[in-house]
């Protein structure tokens, strides 16, 4: 298909991105037998940061790949912008993506990875040469143009490569896992500056991790992926406290799962009843509640437990307790509170709304 | 635990068993280059006459068919090289980025004339080049139709081993993503970093070339190895010469595969 290749932004000037809107429609892929999407629908605004969170398998990569145009879809409709680019070739639709393995050149200096896409667009050399400055002093590599990718660190080349993507001034700017094989320190310093670049450029983006962690400090939203479809999109702050679904539950943040007993609006637990979140319930119900909304308590209302493990993780302490049934439940609580195994201890939940799903 | 072998054996005797092996490899070669000084009749005498007969215009009907045939090789090298990288290299290429499903397939059909012995190919070639000549001539160059089969193995292994040490699918994945379209990809992304593996592809198969003799014998072609074949019964002297001559260069072309598999692309001093 011979489509002259959209520019949002003119590649002259200071490097700035007005954000687009994307927007996908009733997306459909197989891969032979298996179906990795269903029907999937996203809206993302203008200067947006979306992740797309969740499991191995659960369709994230593919979506990406299908709003880049690596990959065809079976059905459905891309927009960027208002306009139809579901068959508009990867070359033509006006993307800027970084891969989860270090994708840059190798015979190539870093300046020449960045100047690539430049050329393709036919832009001439000392135009190239600033606007290649520019982006890699974006990234704090401005004295690195000279050196080849394995004379960069991991998380030096995943800057370049941001770079790269980004000096053309694409439309949209897609990142397919592209921390993932950093350490973890690299890893949320990188992501910042992602974040950062991102905001200051206003570019519409979106991030694909199975890290909900990182989904969760960086994205405006975050849409959690399972089987082919999105099960839920929202600010991180919605998810976390208002997941729609167990899976969703489960998935963002840890929960522990009880067992309750539902009637319509509310759920007991422990002898403890709670709000529902969602629809009213009736019945034996697995209910899913997180370790911050378990407290431990003097009060001789709390349900009795013991002390099996704690383990600390810096300004918190996460201690798994053993219910008089056996059930084992996490506590998460401040640092200072400490606990030896075998203490009897008294827990207290918090009254916020939970997820049930029928057993 | 015991200790490997070569730490058993210590440095000297590390040594000593190079120095044994180069001498096996070196001494017949030394005693060939001692042989081209030789004069017949004469043990004891050292001659350069040998040498000047090559260059010789009143010599020049005797080793006619020598220069024929290492011209003729030479075609045949080109023509070769040129079936490596226009049939192979994007065969190979294709598989890995379109169908990897065909990887098994290609790699079992390039691999295959290692296992069947030369003599048995050539036999099956004697009806097929019934064909080639009525299409192509019986000029020399048709040989490479069949030596291409013969190269493929050497031809093939270090164009994957390149291949394999690169992720060519994202690198074109990111040119595609970049704006260019297939053919800037291959020629500006996934070419130049196959390059090591492509070179060494080509000296490999101008190696077997020069020493490849049971084709163009078989099917009565007059190449390097078969004029040398002749002329070693009539002056051995020229015949061991050449001989010589064509191990020196295949030895070069090995030290420039082992240069190119060692590079690596450096800083820029600027």
């Amino acid at each position: 298909m011979n489509v002259p290749p959209p520019t949002a932004a003119p590649l002259t000037g200071p490097l700035t991105v007005t954000g687009t809107a994307v927007s996908l429609a009733g997306i459909h892929k197989s891969f032979g037998p298996h179906v990795a999407l269903r029907g999937v629908s996203l809206d993302v605004r203008p200067g947006e940061f979306v992740a797309l969170l969740g499991p191995s398998g659960c369709g994230k990569t593919t979506l990406l790949r299908a709003l880049s145009g690596l990959d065809r879809i079976d059905a459905g409709t891309i927009s960027i912008d208002g306009t139809d680019v579901s068959r508009v070739p990867v070359d033509k639709r006006d993307i800027g993506m970084v891969f989860q393995s270090y994708s840059l050149f190798p015979h190539l200096t870093a300046a020449q990875n960045v100047e690539f896409g430049l050329r393709m667009r036919k832009v001439d050399a000392a135009r190239r040469a600033v606007r290649v400055q520019e982006a890699l002093d974006m990234v704090g590599l401005g004295d690195r143009g000279g050196r080849y990718a394995h004379e960069l660190s991991g998380g030096q080349q995943q800057r370049v490569a941001l770079a790269r993507a980004l000096v053309t001034r694409p439309r949209v700017l897609l990142l397919d896992e592209p921390l993932s094989a950093l350490d973890a320190k690299v890893r949320v310093k990188l992501r910042e500056q992602i974040r950062r670049i991102q905001r200051d450029l206003g570019i519409t983006t979106v991030f694909v991790t199975h890290d909900q962690e990182e989904a969760l400090a960086v994205a405006d939203r975050v849409a959690v992926m399972h089987d082919g479809v999105i099960e839920q999109i929202g600010t991180p702050e919605e998810l976390y406290r208002r997941p729609v679904s167990p899976f969703v539950a489960d998935f963002v943040g840890l929960s522990n799962v009880l067992e309750g007993v539902a009637r319509g609006a509310e759920v007991e637990v422990c002898g403890r009843v709670l709000p529902v979140l969602g629809p009213p319930v009736e019945g034996d119900v697995s209910v899913y509640v997180r370790p911050e909304d378990v407290a431990f308590t003097l009060d001789s209302g709390g349900v009795d437990a013991t002390v099996v493990a704690s383990s600390f993780l810096g300004s918190l302490r996460r201690t798994s307790v053993r219910l008089a049934d056996g059930t084992i439940v996490a506590v998460q609580h401040d640092a200072s509170d400490l606990r030896e195994p075998d203490e009897a201890v008294r827990l207290r939940f918090a009254g916020y709304p939970v997820v049930v799903r029928p057993r | 635990m015991s200790r490997p072998v070569g730490a058993a054996l210590g440095r000297s005797g590390a040594v000593a068993v190079l120095v044994v092996a180069a001498a096996a490899f070196a001494l017949p070669l030394v005693a060939l280059l001692l042989f081209t000084f030789r004069v017949s009749g004469d043990p004891g005498a050292l001659t350069l006459v040998h040498y000047a007969a090559i260059v010789d215009p009143a010599q020049e009907f005797t080793y006619d068919g020598l220069f024929r045939g290492l011209s003729n090789s030479l075609g045949i090298c080109v023509v070769t090289v040129a079936i490596v990288l226009l049939v192979l290299v994007p065969t190979v290429l294709l598989v890995e980025m379109r169908y990897p499903a065909m990887r098994r397939v290609v790699e079992f059909v390039c691999l295959l004339p290692l296992t069947v012995p030369t003599v048995v190919l050539v036999v099956g070639f004697v009806p097929v080049y019934k064909v080639v000549s009525g299409a192509f001539g019986s000029a020399a160059w048709t040989l490479a139709f069949a030596i291409g089969v013969i190269v493929l193995p050497y031809a093939y292994r270090p164009i994957q081993a390149n291949i394999a040490a690169l992720d060519v699918v994202v690198l074109g994945e990111a040119a595609r993503s970049l704006g260019a379209g297939a053919v800037p990809t291959v020629f500006r992304v996934i070419l130049p970093n196959l390059r090591r593996g492509i070179l060494s592809a080509c000296l490999l198969t101008v190696a077997v070339v020069l020493g490849e003799f049971t084709i163009a014998s078989f099917l009565s072609r007059t190449t390097f190895q078969t004029a040398l074949f002749l002329l070693q019964q009539s002056d051995p002297y020229v015949a061991a010469i050449f001989s010589l001559a064509a191990l020196v260069f295949v030895f070069v072309l090995l030290l420039v595969i082992g240069r190119l598999g060692s590079f690596r692309p450096s800083r820029r001093t600027s």
